[in-house]
């Protein structure tokens, strides 16, 4: 019976086809819509380290004051360097590292014909690596014992190294950068985890989004050789009269930023309570003129207060599943039309012993035809909108957006799904035929 | 016409479900038309706000440097570019600067009336340029002078040097000094020394398009500084020039040293610039507009494919009206009264949805109130859109003939 439920379902797509034409294109216009915006959503809100999202925190002071905050009583989004080193050489924390995005110039060894380069990167401590799951292509990160030795020591992307090494093991070998040599302790594997969680606070990572950093060298030696910030500095109106690279390092700007693995909660807590006696001690040493601000986020609360997902995709996802609704509305009220119009059949069939059981599946079985159709052209709508994602989002985001083997089936599912769910009201009103009148009135 | 309300509600009661599917169909397209056309507007206002600047002839170099250079160095690195530059055929003229309009962030300094005052009254962009800044990017002096050439000084970065004198933009003189009287007045960049307003600028746009610049949109000031080492060199063509200009400046740049960094994306002119600027904006208004279109066309679809159903049901009773000495315009008025009747029921759920909707849009995005003329042009447009879609069917109800009533379904 099923199979011939199908197959007069499928006829019957062809029996009023302009009713039929109108619903398949409200399913997939509005499907589409919904997986479209819905793939962009999914793309830059996803939890970017899903198994240690809970541990990873990143500790915040507030370094300026009541007066000068630019969000009501929140502190800074970033340390300064008096706090980041003060804080990492407490080291209170199982692991923890400082570090501030750096563009550095390669120039290319062999001299002739090759023009300097700009790559992006961090000046981090020896823990970013393990904190943050940084996979290794060659060799590895380096010690704390490199950290506190200023070593001339870097790590460097794949894509750099295949630009330089042509893909080589090149651990041990010099690079050059801005007149400087580092001998590379590790080549990464290819790393881009989107967001960009551990660095929102640079200006240039639009909303978390970038292009993968290409180099790490250790923040002391960073420091040692002046190398400013290619990040974001904020000095949040507080003075800083000592100009120079001493009194900017020294000053109240923050452009550091901090991240600390806890793993109990109790850990968690003690790390907590040591923040504020640090705050405290600051207050005291009259520092800071005002009580201890202190916050202490994991990666999900911290993706959460930075507003990682940004509002054009949350609002074109809203009015995108509003426009679904419409179009399944829509469906409701045609497939009504379209299933009434056979009253009379149905009538024909009760009267021939049809249950109602059998109308239900009948009907249903029609619907999904519709809605499997739907789903058909809203995967192709689906498919020239992403496209089009481009227009609507910052290229970064845009690019994240695809349509993969798992976005289809959803489309086709969500399709159906909501056919049959638009289904239920017309074939309950179809089902209710009586046998008797129908047949009474013809 | 109005005669016929009463027997039309109660034929409505006979198919609830088309028409509450009609009404609700009706109520939320409007909610979402509605505050999509807001969107738009408020779009389209944002990408169409005037930068200052003579955005046609304008290409702006991100200049690196590949070695560290010593502040002198540097100095003098840049003062011979600039020579190079300004003597390009084609080139009016030629500076160095930390930033540019829409450029999408940089430099905002908190500024203060007097010294110790610790909670700033603006949070203007600062552009850093020379005695050339004015006449390179094209914006207009409208009081005071000009920087005078022993005025300017290097700046090296993270050097916090408080120049003695500022050219201020009119927005942010007129929001230090309502009365009017900012030239020749002291402002403090939370700092003990004082910066005296010595010119006013009509209009220069901000670095930062975003939401927490646009409370201080137009407040710009620039310091008589040249930014040396990393910087940005900005160039005005003359007219018609730009595309010659930018070929032969990197050429140029690269002729006088060859250890610096230009990258293929480091060359802007200003429709790249806006472009880049407002992509989301553009984007945005283009997608809503997509929006309200199939949104409109999928609601009339409905409504058409709805009623004509209704009209085959009742063909039967429609040939006995007809039999009984119904008009055809009588039937043709039924059925669009019908609508309205349903049309205005869907309307007055919609506008309540639209402003609920934009409430609490209003509450999680930053975004303004919608105002009322949206509502009701959503409201005029729905009711149209409805009347329109029920012309046909009812135009074919009108024709069916009172032969009808004798005849069997």
């Amino acid at each position: 019976m099923f199979g011939y439920y199908v197959q007069l379902g499928v006829r019957s797509l062809g029996r009023n086809p302009w009713l039929t034409a109108l619903m398949v294109m409200a399913i997939g216009f509005g499907v589409a819509a919904s997986m479209i915006t819905y793939s962009v959503f999914r793309a830059v809100s996803g939890n970017p380290i899903p198994e240690k999202s809970e541990r990873l925190h990143v500790p915040q002071l507030d370094n300026w004051g009541p007066q000068h905050a630019r969000s009501l009583g929140e502190p800074p989004e970033a340390l300064t360097y008096t706090d980041s080193t003060a804080l990492w050489k407490a080291h209170q924390a199982r692991m923890q590292t400082i570090f501030y995005e750096v563009t550095l110039s390669v120039i290319p060894e062999h001299g002739g014909g090759s023009l300097p380069f700009n790559v992006s990167g961090y000046a981090a401590t020896g823990d970013f690596f393990q904190m943050f799951d940084v996979p290794f292509l060659y060799g590895s990160g380096w010690s704390q014992a490199d950290d506190e030795g200023h070593a001339d020591v870097a790590v460097i992307g794949r894509s750099l190294n295949e630009r330089l090494f042509q893909g080589a093991n090149s651990v041990g070998r010099e690079i050059n950068m801005r007149g400087h040599s580092y001998r590379i302790v590790g080549v990464t594997d290819q790393w881009d985890p989107k967001p960009r969680y551990f660095d929102l606070f640079s200006m240039f990572t639009v909303n978390g989004m970038g292009d993968a950093s290409e180099i790490y060298v250790p923040f002391s030696k960073a420091i040692d050789l002046k190398i400013d910030t290619g990040g974001r500095n904020s000095c949040g109106g507080a003075s800083s009269l000592n100009a120079g690279w001493d009194g900017w390092l020294h000053g109240e700007c923050v452009w550091i930023s901090m991240w600390v693995q806890l793993d109990t909660p109790t850990e968690t807590e003690s790390y907590r309570e040591y923040l504020r006696n640090y705050a405290a001690q600051m207050q005291q040493s009259g520092r800071f003129a005002w009580a201890p601000n202190i916050r202490l986020r994991n990666v999900t609360e911290w993706l959460d207060y930075e507003k990682v997902v940004p509002p054009e995709s949350r609002i074109s996802l809203i009015v995108a599943l509003g426009f679904f609704a419409i179009c399944l509305i829509n469906t409701i009220g045609l497939l009504l039309a379209k299933f009434m119009r056979r009253a009379a059949e149905i009538g024909v069939r009760r009267a021939l012993g049809a249950s109602r059981r059998e109308v239900y599946l009948q009907f249903l079985i029609e619907a999904s035809t519709v809605g499997l159709a739907g789903g058909v052209l809203g995967v192709l709508l689906t498919t020239i909108g992403m496209f089009g994602v481009g227009l609507i989002f910052e290229p970064q985001i845009a690019k994240l957006a695809h349509l993969d083997a798992s976005l289809v089936l959803l489309t086709i599912v969500v399709a159906m799904a909501a056919t049959v769910l638009a289904a239920f009201y017309p074939t309950w009103k179809a089902a209710q035929v009586q046998p008797a009148w129908q047949l009474k009135s013809n | 016409m109005m005669l016929q309300i009463k027997p039309i509600l109660s034929a409505l009661r006979r198919h609830k479900a088309g028409a509450v599917l009609i009404a609700l169909q009706t109520a939320l397209t409007l909610a979402i038309v509605c505050n999509a056309l807001f969107i738009i507007q408020q779009r389209v206002a944002h990408l169409s706000a005037p930068s200052g600047i003579d955005e046609a002839n304008l290409l702006v170099i991100e200049n690196n440097w590949a070695s560290k250079l010593s502040k002198d160095d540097a100095d003098a690195q840049q003062r011979a570019d600039l020579i190079a530059l300004r003597q390009l055929p084609g080139v009016h003229n030629a500076i160095a600067s930390n930033s540019y309009p829409m450029r999408g962030g940089g430099w905002d300094q908190f500024i203060t009336l007097t010294p110790d005052q610790t909670t700033a009254i603006g949070d203007p962009a600062v552009y850093l340029g020379d005695e050339h800044f004015l006449d390179t990017l094209g914006v207009k002096l409208i009081a005071g002078r000009n920087f005078r050439p022993d005025e300017i000084h290097p700046i090296a970065n993270r050097e916090n040097v408080m120049p003695p004198v500022t050219i201020v933009t009119k927005a942010l003189a007129d929001k230090l000094f309502p009365d009017g009287s900012a030239l020749g007045k002291s402002i403090y960049a939370m700092s003990s020394t004082p910066t005296v307003i010595v010119g006013i600028v009509d209009v220069l746009q901000t670095q930062s398009l975003e939401n927490w610049q646009m409370r201080n949109a137009y407040q710009s000031l620039i310091w008589p500084m040249r930014q040396v080492g990393d910087a940005y060199y900005i160039l005005r063509a003359e007219p018609g020039q730009l595309a010659a200009v930018r070929q032969a400046a990197v050429k140029a740049l690269y002729a006088q040293n060859r250890m610096r960094i230009i990258n293929d994306d480091g060359v802007l002119d200003y429709a790249q610039i806006r472009q880049q600027a407002y992509d989301s904006d553009h984007g945005m208004a283009v997608l809503m507009g997509i929006i309200c279109v199939v949104l409109l066309a999928i609601t009339a679809a409905g409504i058409v494919g709805l009623t004509s159903f209704w009209v085959g049901q009742r063909r039967k009773q429609i040939g006995v009206r007809r039999a009984l000495g119904a008009t055809k315009r009588d039937i043709l008025s039924y059925f669009l009264t019908e609508n309205l009747l349903i049309g205005i029921a869907g309307v007055m759920i919609g506008a309540c949805l639209a402003i609920g909707m934009n409430l609490w849009m209003v509450s999680h995005f930053e975004m303004a109130r919608l105002s009322l003329m949206y509502v009701l042009a959503g409201i005029v447009l729905l009711l149209l859109l409805g009347q329109g879609a029920v012309l046909a069917p009812a135009v074919r109800a009108s024709r069916v003939s009172p032969v009808e009533a004798t005849r069997s379904v």
